[in-house]
């Protein structure tokens, strides 16, 4: 009956006042007419009219105040309407009395703690008895009667961010530490803890008792997140979790309302939330007045839960009424909606949407019911009539797509795979990814591939444009009288001739490698280019680059198997002026200028093209056109296209793309290669890209961890000697040599050995060839 | 580089011998520290061996070498540099070393300079930008400004900084990456102080390299004083110093008698900041002339290079105010920003802080079972006192009274322009302590400037954002 008559005398609006100085810390006196704010450079109490914030008295009196004023924490007694206790940021304690008649109100001074004072609490029903924490690792109780402290507790050199007394149980205070842990005390037992766990990664900055429910108790830590705890039991359990958006600062729980608490951040973010903690992912209210972040947060009386008063470092006092709270939840979106990988379609919604009976079109639908059971929420069957908070449970569903409709993203695959890249000459590539592209029954990509090959192709003969001359003049009396398609026909003879010096001379090519390179790790085809590059070195760089591929090679990743393909990314020349060198190297110099003609240059050759009505047009002629199509691939989404034609391409369109929107294509593509598992395609997609940013990629996380088989330690990575025990680290368990190369062990005894000796073995036998009578399998 | 300027005269001219007669004046990981003393004093933990193993393939640089005097501190720091330097993070690998550059290079730094010059060469893209400044994208020029406040006057970044750099449109930075860029920054600036604090030699691989690292490297590290090979050990014979260690034992037993009943007033506290704050500016390494410093290869990397390091506190000039700590304390904000746009690093960088700090093997030179808790904090808040930083709770008395003035010099230049730093000073300070109590000293210097400069980086970025 108390109780109603004091609710009903507080009355007031959302109000503010502007205060001189950031505030730290607020407190209320008991019958909530006054708050008192300190801060740094403040320390005053208001009176709470109802209009408006009234000062009604500065403590921070003195001449040159002194840094006992610096509080960092503040509390008001909540029995005797007079005593204020401080924590100063120098390590003083401080208890002041209003009743004192001079203008100091200082009464007593504790200079016992080394470093900054965390944090002060009264008892709540002892008049006498406060309690302190510190930076220092100490907790101090305080008999105010007594000139020293009286007990102390240590929290062995770990600092104390908070100290709460309980609520319920007289002997008994809660400390929470910066090293993440929360230790329960009996105030009567300075010598040991009671209990003690580990409730955050990182410093718990606050903690809160529940004012009714005996054994619970709210921390807040910089991971940001809110625990409520069960003390009650045996061993202390997390029930509720709030995962908020910044490191929490302060926590209150609201009173009369059980299962709401309200917290503000220290960093970043200035509102302040009431969460209820039964629905953690969604704030209840907030409240988005302040300006800086909210250093202090308290509820005006404890019996009434509509007001809420807070101070903040943009030095402003506010007094915020709950009806003036903003509620998210009446923003949020009550439905979701997700594409899985492979097509499928998941949609979640509120149930009393979802009851509608399953209609014939739904084909694939699967309901999960209930939604997930780990949030107790889904418990509480029947809604409490003064709930405001409605608890929602929703429905998920999921339509799976057939698995071979053609929402499935099979040719997304096929295509990845089968695309060829590089390794070929560019005629070759574009025809291959023309028939892949039309099996997969895309002809639109398969007639793009064949219209860039037309494009771009080298319409002339080598053997005929022996001198470059006649090319860049671009007299082709030859050709002029074909249409496109004769032509093209024509060309693909002459390609054929090419082709087959071609593969005959990288035939010889290749045993060339083999005979004189280790091949560890490496494709025939990188070496083939690796090779041709050494050779062609003075050719091909001398007009435009000045780094040394070869030599470069051989600093740049000493320890690596893989040398070559570095060496590939750095010159990402195509294979087609390769192609022809073999035959005629001064035909490809001259291919490779005309290849970074000089813009006027290439417009003359327009122009004489045009003249004589050549169907021969320079390949840059055709840039625009493709960049278009690239752009236009790219915005369809399919960018895999895009960025394969951008590869095969290369140095022909590179330059007239803009290097962001290649990089934003490449990620692009590379990141759906990744979800979809393919990791060959996709390292290949950026051994072959320009873009630095790219390249980049498959160069971070590199290493391999070996230990030694023998001692179990980290290999050093030289040799197959371990350094520790001196033994033959990855010895055959077959052959009992060492193995260098392809090694394969079992992953239950971890033996093995060569690849074909293990091979042999375990066709044989059952067991493990190191006779650990492990049974191992080969599949 | 005019090392030279600080080195006694003896010095100066065996140096000048010495670049006569051979290329390398000295063996070993650092010149301040004989060889012996660092070889084979390291029993590294397993992990650590990996995260090396990754960085440097096995073989260990003399940076890690002299760090290595303090496994499990070297093994907090292994993990962060290699963290900022190779793992996911806003920034793509190029910029990183280049930032590592650029922020070395401010102090000269030609050993941290060449090694990422190196690192950035492998990676193989933009190679021309090692040219020198101009030939980087403007994006990277405009961390210019930034890195010379932070190398040389933290305390002047203001939010005004951080938006010219976030909202310059085309060049913009996004707060993400800012964060990386401005923990790199801060951490080669830091870096260049514990280098040139313990007289780390450069690698000797570096200086093969041919190309663009060839001119930049020169194969003798001219700024280092090479008095211990005439000298070493002189001062141990001295016979003043005896007693020294028993002296500063004693006064730190009585700092901690009195501090019981010490009941110095507010101000008297505020003083004797004040007056340390004040002091810094008068503590200032002999010889040492305000000329600018002669163009070398590293310059190339430097904008601005006559802006160097000014005392915080001048005489009759507007002070900017103090920063306090327990208003912004890496904590409780510096690892929330932190954290919260390149997650992860906070973590990494609070062990290190938390490593550095609370590293004692509670020994003093000779004597075992010390409590030095007092005397790390005392040089951990000298630090951040000379950079304008306050902690209410300390009282900086003990400063003056356990600091003596030659290793005040010494923190001074190692912390504000560690380029001038001489073996004369290393050795000048603590006569009776090890090597690897003086590298723990340089550890704690480097560790407090580092996180000097973030609190005002990441104040002003939190300045900004709200």
């Amino acid at each position: 009956m108390e109780k109603m008559t004091r609710v009903s005398t507080i009355n007031g609006r959302t109000m503010f006042c502007h205060l001189d100085a950031p505030a730290n810390a607020i407190s209320v006196c008991r019958d909530a007419t006054q708050v008192v704010v300190a801060g740094r450079n403040i320390f005053k109490i208001y009176g709470l009219e109802e209009d408006g914030f009234v000062e009604r008295l500065n403590l921070r009196v003195g001449r040159k105040p002194s840094l006992n004023f610096s509080c960092a924490d503040v509390m008001w007694h909540q029995m005797e309407e007079n005593l204020l206790a401080t924590a100063a940021t120098n390590g003083a304690v401080v208890t002041w009395n209003l009743s004192r008649p001079c203008r100091n109100k200082q009464e007593q001074l504790f200079t016992e703690h080394k470093r900054t004072v965390n944090k002060v609490c009264f008892h709540p029903t002892e008049v006498n008895m406060l309690l302190s924490g510190s930076q220092d690792g100490f907790m101090k109780c305080f008999d105010l009667r007594k000139k020293e402290s009286v007990s102390t507790f240590s929290g062995q050199s770990e600092s104390v961010r908070d100290v709460q007394f309980s609520m319920k149980d007289y002997f008994t205070f809660a400390a929470s530490f910066e090293n993440g842990n929360v230790q329960l005390w009996d105030i009567r037992r300075p010598d040991r803890y009671e209990r003690m766990f580990t409730a955050h990664t990182g410093p718990v900055f606050c903690c809160d008792w529940h004012p009714e429910d005996r054994g619970w108790l709210a921390t807040g830590g910089r991971d940001k997140m809110v625990k409520v705890w069960d003390m009650s039991t045996n061993r202390v359990k997390e029930i509720y979790c709030v995962q908020t958006f910044a490191s929490v600062a302060r926590v209150k729980w609201r009173p009369e309302r059980r299962y709401h608490l309200a917290t503000c951040s220290m960093m970043v973010d200035h509102n302040i939330y009431v969460w209820d903690v039964r629905r953690p992912f969604i704030p209840f209210a907030t409240f988005e007045e302040h300006k800086d972040v909210t250093t202090g947060i308290v509820w005006r009386h404890q019996h009434d839960p509509y007001f809420l008063l807070s101070g903040s470092k943009d030095s402003t006092l506010y007094q915020h009424m709950f009806k003036d709270a903003s509620r998210p939840v009446d923003r949020a979106n009550p439905e979701g909606l997700c594409f899985g990988l492979f097509g499928d379609l998941a949609f979640a919604a509120k149930e009393s949407l979802m009851s509608a009976p399953a209609s014939a079109g739904d084909v694939g639908r699967k309901t999960y019911p209930g939604g997930d059971r780990r949030y107790p929420i889904f418990f509480f069957k029947k809604p409490d009539v003064t709930e405001q908070f409605a608890q929602v449970s929703s429905a998920l569903s999921v339509f799976e797509s057939e698995a071979d409709s053609s929402a499935g993203m099979d040719w997304f695959i096929n295509t990845a795979q089968s695309y060829l890249l590089s390794g070929k000459p560019f005629a070759e590539l574009c025809e291959h990814n023309a028939h892949v592209a039309k099996s997969l029954n895309r002809p639109q990509e398969s007639t793009t591939w064949t219209m860039l090959r037309i494009m771009f192709s080298e319409p002339a003969n080598p053997s005929l444009s022996t001198n470059h001359n006649l090319n860049k003049s671009g007299n082709l009396p030859l050709v002029n009288s074909f249409s496109m398609k004769e032509m093209s026909g024509a060309l693909n003879e002459r390609n054929k001739e090419n082709r087959q010096d071609n593969i005959h001379s990288l035939e010889t090519n290749l045993n060339n490698n083999d005979e004189n390179e280790e091949t560890e790790g490496s494709e025939g085809q990188a070496e083939y280019l690796f090779v041709d590059d050494e050779l062609d070195d003075d050719e091909l760089y001398s007009m435009e680059h000045d780094n040394q591929p070869a030599e470069e090679s051989e600093y740049l990743l000493p320890q690596e198997a893989f040398p070559l393909r570095h060496e590939i990314m750095d010159h990402p020349s195509a294979p087609e002026p390769l192609q022809e060198k073999q035959e005629s190297p001064h035909v490809s110099g001259s291919e490779a200028e005309s290849m970074c003609l000089t813009p006027m240059e290439s417009f003359s050759l327009i122009s004489v093209s045009q003249q004589l009505f050549s169907p021969h047009l320079p390949p840059k002629f055709f840039c625009p056109i493709v960049k278009e199509m690239l752009c236009y691939y790219a915005e369809q989404g399919d960018v895999q296209m895009a960025v394969s034609v951008l590869i095969v391409l290369g140095d022909r369109i590179r330059k007239e793309i803009d290097e962001l929107m290649q990089e934003h294509w490449y990620m692009s593509y590379i990141d759906l290669l990744q979800r979809f598992e393919l990791w060959n395609v996709s390292n290949e997609v950026i051994k072959l890209s320009t873009c630095g940013a790219i390249m980049c990629l498959n160069q971070a996380s590199t290493t391999l961890h070996i230990n030694c088989s023998n001692c179990k330690r980290p290999m050093s990575n030289k040799g197959w000697i371990c350094d520790r025990c001196h033994q033959c680290a990855s010895v055959c368990a077959v052959c009992h040599h060492v193995v260098k190369g392809l090694f394969v062990w079992c992953q239950g005894c971890s033996h093995g050995g060569h690849l074909e000796h293990v091979m042999e073995w375990l066709k044989q036998s059952k067991h493990c060839p190191a006779g650990c009578g492990h049974l191992c399998e080969y599949t | 580089m005019n090392g030279t300027a600080g080195i006694c005269n003896h010095c100066r001219n065996t140096i000048r011998e010495k670049e006569k007669m051979s290329r390398h004046i000295s063996t070993g990981p650092s010149s301040f520290i004989p060889e012996n003393e660092i070889i084979g004093a390291m029993p590294l933990s397993d992990s650590t061996v990996m995260l090396l193993d990754e960085e440097f393939s096995g073989r260990m640089d003399n940076l890690t070498q002299v760090m290595g005097l303090h496994p499990h501190y070297l093994q907090a720091f292994l993990r962060c540099h290699y963290y900022l330097l190779r793992m996911d993070g806003p920034l793509p690998l190029h910029y990183r070393h280049y930032i590592a550059i650029m922020a070395a290079a401010r102090h000269q730094c030609s050993t941290l300079v060449c090694h990422h010059v190196q690192e950035f060469e492998q990676i193989g893209v933009c190679s021309d930008w090692l040219r020198g400044l101009e030939f980087c994208p403007q994006r990277l020029r405009n961390l210019n400004e930034i890195n010379k406040i932070l190398a040389h006057r933290p305390w002047l970044i203001t939010k005004q900084h951080i938006q010219a750099l976030v909202k310059t449109g085309e060049h913009s930075w996004s707060l993400a990456e800012l964060v990386h860029a401005v923990v790199l920054l801060a951490h080669f600036h830091a870096l260049a102080s514990f280098v040139f604090g313990s007289g780390v030699n450069p690698d000797p691989e570096v200086t093969e390299v041919n190309g663009v690292t060839g001119d930049l490297c020169p194969p003798v590290m001219k700024g280092l004083c090479t008095c211990h090979l005439t000298n070493s050990n002189q001062a141990n014979g001295n016979p003043n110093t005896g007693s020294e260690l028993e002296a500063l034992m004693e006064r730190m037993k009585r700092l901690l008698e009195e501090r019981e009943d010490d009941d110095a007033s507010e101000e008297e506290m505020f003083t004797r900041f004040e007056k340390e704050k004040k002091e810094s500016l008068l503590v200032v390494s002999a010889g040492f002339d305000e000329e600018v410093v002669p163009p070398s290869p590293v310059a190339r990397f430097v904008d601005d290079p006559s802006f160097g390091y000014q005392d915080f506190a001048r005489h009759g000039e507007d002070n900017p105010p103090t920063f306090k700590a327990q208003d912004y304390s890496w904590e409780d904000h510096g690892f929330s920003l932190v954290n919260r746009l390149y997650s992860d690093i906070g973590h990494l960088l609070d062990d290190k802080f938390r490593t550095a700090c609370d590293l004692t093997y509670y020994n003093m030179a000779s004597h075992e079972g010390v409590d030095t808790s007092m005397l790390r904090r005392a040089l951990f808040n000298y630090v951040h006192c000379m950079y304008g930083i306050r902690y209410d709770d300390y009282d900086y008395g003990e400063v003056n009274q356990l600091l003596e003035r030659s290793l005040k010099v010494y923190i001074k230049t190692v912390t504000c322009y560690p380029e001038r730093t001489t073996c004369r000073m290393y050795e000048s300070y603590w006569h009776q302590f090890r090597h690897s109590e003086k590298v723990h000293v340089n550890l704690l210097l480097m560790e407090a400037r580092m996180q000097a400069e973030l609190l005002y980086a990441l104040r002003a970025i939190t300045h900004y954002m709200t």
